[in-house]
């Protein structure tokens, strides 16, 4: 069973540091990265699987700038294979689309019968990567998946996606791209042998001409989005406390209510 | 001058989706100040339900019967027709919803056209440089206005950003053939079995009201009086990662960093601390009431009305003056 997990290193979402720079691009040497919170859901899931079946091997793939190895050691401390590391100087600034040809032109590089991606990261929230890397490949897409259930004799798998009423119980041929949930399940800590194994484990470096790009057609130089200006939101109103009995309590909160028109 | 598209998200019932009622008011407006056509694309088995409902919002419907649409996942039949319409008429925008259909639409239709994504719109205006777009990022600590380079492209759309008002006239709904594909169709993927889970509600993203539980509310059984307070107010239920992680209330109620960011009118927070990743999903909401034991929780930072004091004691107070408001 040979499955991708696509990593991204993210500003740390509890810092609360996260800004824009000078740029207006995302400034990622503000706050330390982390691994996506989605990115390991799904790491813990192709683990597990590889565990149960007895075999496999898991690649980490990831897009990133220069200091991306720190945290993909992380990623790797907790029981991937290996990894490959794209970077490139043109891409700081790339758009959605362009991290979607250039992972999904990584990806035609590997080979691999699942490629796992976390649902979106916490730094774009976009959502919109995966599905567009799976259709480049040409490849299923199943996504929102709190459940993934490979058949490797079959050469399917079964992904319960999340629905409004409940799930959709999905099904596809191998290869495909799965997007996941922390559904999925908690992940695990990396152990101290985990983190001492990941220091000898290979990370391959790639860069866009590796890839067979010729630099101009993607990247930060041709974006297909911009931001124009950004300010702080409006400041909430001081917050008013309530202390007394707790039909002091209900009554302020029924009175509020009514003066904002909400009942 | 490109036209305007709303890709019509299906819903539940095999009408119109809410969001896309939501979007196909903003995306008439849009029309009516740039002076741009507006249509709305509806892809399905059947589509006559959602144009119809769709009809109710926008002057022109395109509908495109695809039976793949019947058993297979939407996104990735509805994302080759929407992209080879859009390379046929050039569109200056596709606007859709930014739920978990509309993302996966988004993506592949991007991915198969090379049009940009500016994602989770709070807002939607123009310039003479095309759509310029309103998100709250950072979880919610900064607002930016993106635009395109290309003076084009595809727009996702928060749900909750404002209220579906049906159009004065109903529009027409115009048949659709497809258009001959230029890239091969994507491979569909089939759905084996659609289930509805007891407990699952209304999507907590669509919520006018939500009163959400934390570690405060304790166990499952703690939720009633959160759920009783959702009913009270006619609201969704919705919860911390804590409260998720314990089990109590399932995933698709997760509100916060690696759930769902939601903006509705009222927040009820029970028992919650306000750590900041539940506040990145819920700080932007119009106003934040919270009920805590802990009269030093961050939440008392960011909360319009905060009550100290037990939240089953303060609950079942509200919930009794609930009730007689109500009679």
């Amino acid at each position: 069973m040979r499955i991708v997990v696509l990593v991204k290193p993210v500003p740390d979402p509890a810092s609360a540091g996260e800004r824009l720079g000078p740029d207006d691009r995302l400034d990622r040497a503000a706050v330390p990265a982390v691994v996506n919170g989605n990115d390991e859901y799904v790491l813990e899931a192709a683990l597990k699987l590889v565990e149960a079946a007895g075999e496999g091997e898991i690649t980490l793939l990831s897009m990133a700038p220069t200091n991306a190895p720190e945290t993909l050691r992380k990623a790797l401390a907790m029981g991937a294979t290996r990894g490959v590391h794209v970077t490139d100087p043109a891409l700081a600034g790339s758009c959605t689309v362009s991290t979607t040809q250039v992972v999904a032109a990584a990806l035609r590089e590997l080979e691999f019968d699942m490629v796992f991606a976390g649902i979106d990261s916490s730094d774009g929230v976009g959502g919109v990567v995966p599905a567009g890397v799976a259709a480049l490949l040409g490849l299923p897409y199943l996504s929102y998946a709190a459940r993934i259930e490979p058949d490797m004799a079959n050469r399917s798998v079964r992904v319960r996606r999340i629905s409004a009423t409940g799930y959709d119980l999905l099904e596809a041929s191998l290869p495909v791209v799965i997007g996941g949930t922390q559904a999925l399940g908690e992940p695990r800590y990396p152990s101290l042998k985990g983190i001492m194994a990941a220091r000898n484990k290979e990370i391959v470096t790639r860069s866009l001409t590796d890839l067979g790009f010729d630099g101009a057609t993607v990247g930060g130089a041709v974006a297909t989005t911009a931001v124009l200006d950004s300010r702080m939101p409006p400041a909430r109103a001081a917050t008013e406390i309530i202390r007394g009995t707790p039909d002091d309590g209900a009554v302020r909160i029924v009175d509020f209510l009514v003066e904002r028109r909400i009942i | 001058m490109g036209a305007l598209w709303l890709i019509a998200e299906p819903g539940p019932d095999g009408g119109l989706a809410r969001i896309s009622a939501e979007a196909a008011t903003l995306v008439r407006g849009l029309g009516d100040r740039t002076g741009r056509d507006v249509v709305g694309v509806v892809v399905a088995a059947d589509p006559a339900p959602a144009a119809a409902d769709l009809a109710a919002y926008l002057p022109v419907i395109w509908t495109i019967a695809d039976p793949a649409a019947a058993e297979h996942a939407w996104s990735a039949v509805a994302a080759g027709h929407i992209a080879s319409l859009a390379s046929a008429d050039a569109p200056d925008a596709i606007l859709v919803g930014a739920g978990a259909d509309g993302r996966d639409l988004a993506g592949a239709v991007s991915a198969l056209t090379g049009l940009g994504v500016l994602v989770n719109a709070t807002a939607v205006d123009w310039t003479e440089a095309g759509p310029s777009v309103e998100m709250s990022v950072f979880g919610g600590r900064l607002v930016t206005t993106s635009g395109f380079t290309g003076g084009r492209g595809i727009i996702t759309v928060r749900p909750n950003i404002t209220t579906a008002v049906p159009a004065e006239a109903p529009g027409r709904v115009e048949p659709r053939d497809v258009p001959a594909t230029a890239t091969a169709p994507l491979p569909a993927v089939r759905v084996v079995e659609r289930i509805s889970e007891a407990g699952a509600q209304a999507p907590i993203e669509e919520a006018r009201i939500i009163v959400a539980g934390g570690r405060g509310v304790g166990s499952s059984d703690g939720f009633g009086i959160v759920e009783q307070l959702a009913d009270a107010l006619g609201g969704a239920v919705g919860a911390t990662r804590a409260a998720v992680d314990s089990g109590w209330i399932p995933y698709s109620q997760q509100i916060g960093q690696t759930g769902k960011i939601v903006k509705p009118e009222l927040y009820l927070a029970l028992g919650i601390s306000g750590a900041i990743q539940h506040k990145v999903g819920m700080r932007t909401s119009g106003a934040i009431v919270a009920v805590n034991r802990d009269a030093d929780a961050p939440i008392a930072e960011f909360a319009d009305l905060f009550v100290v004091g037990d939240l089953f004691e303060v609950g079942t107070a509200l919930l009794e003056r609930l009730r007689a408001r109500s009679g």
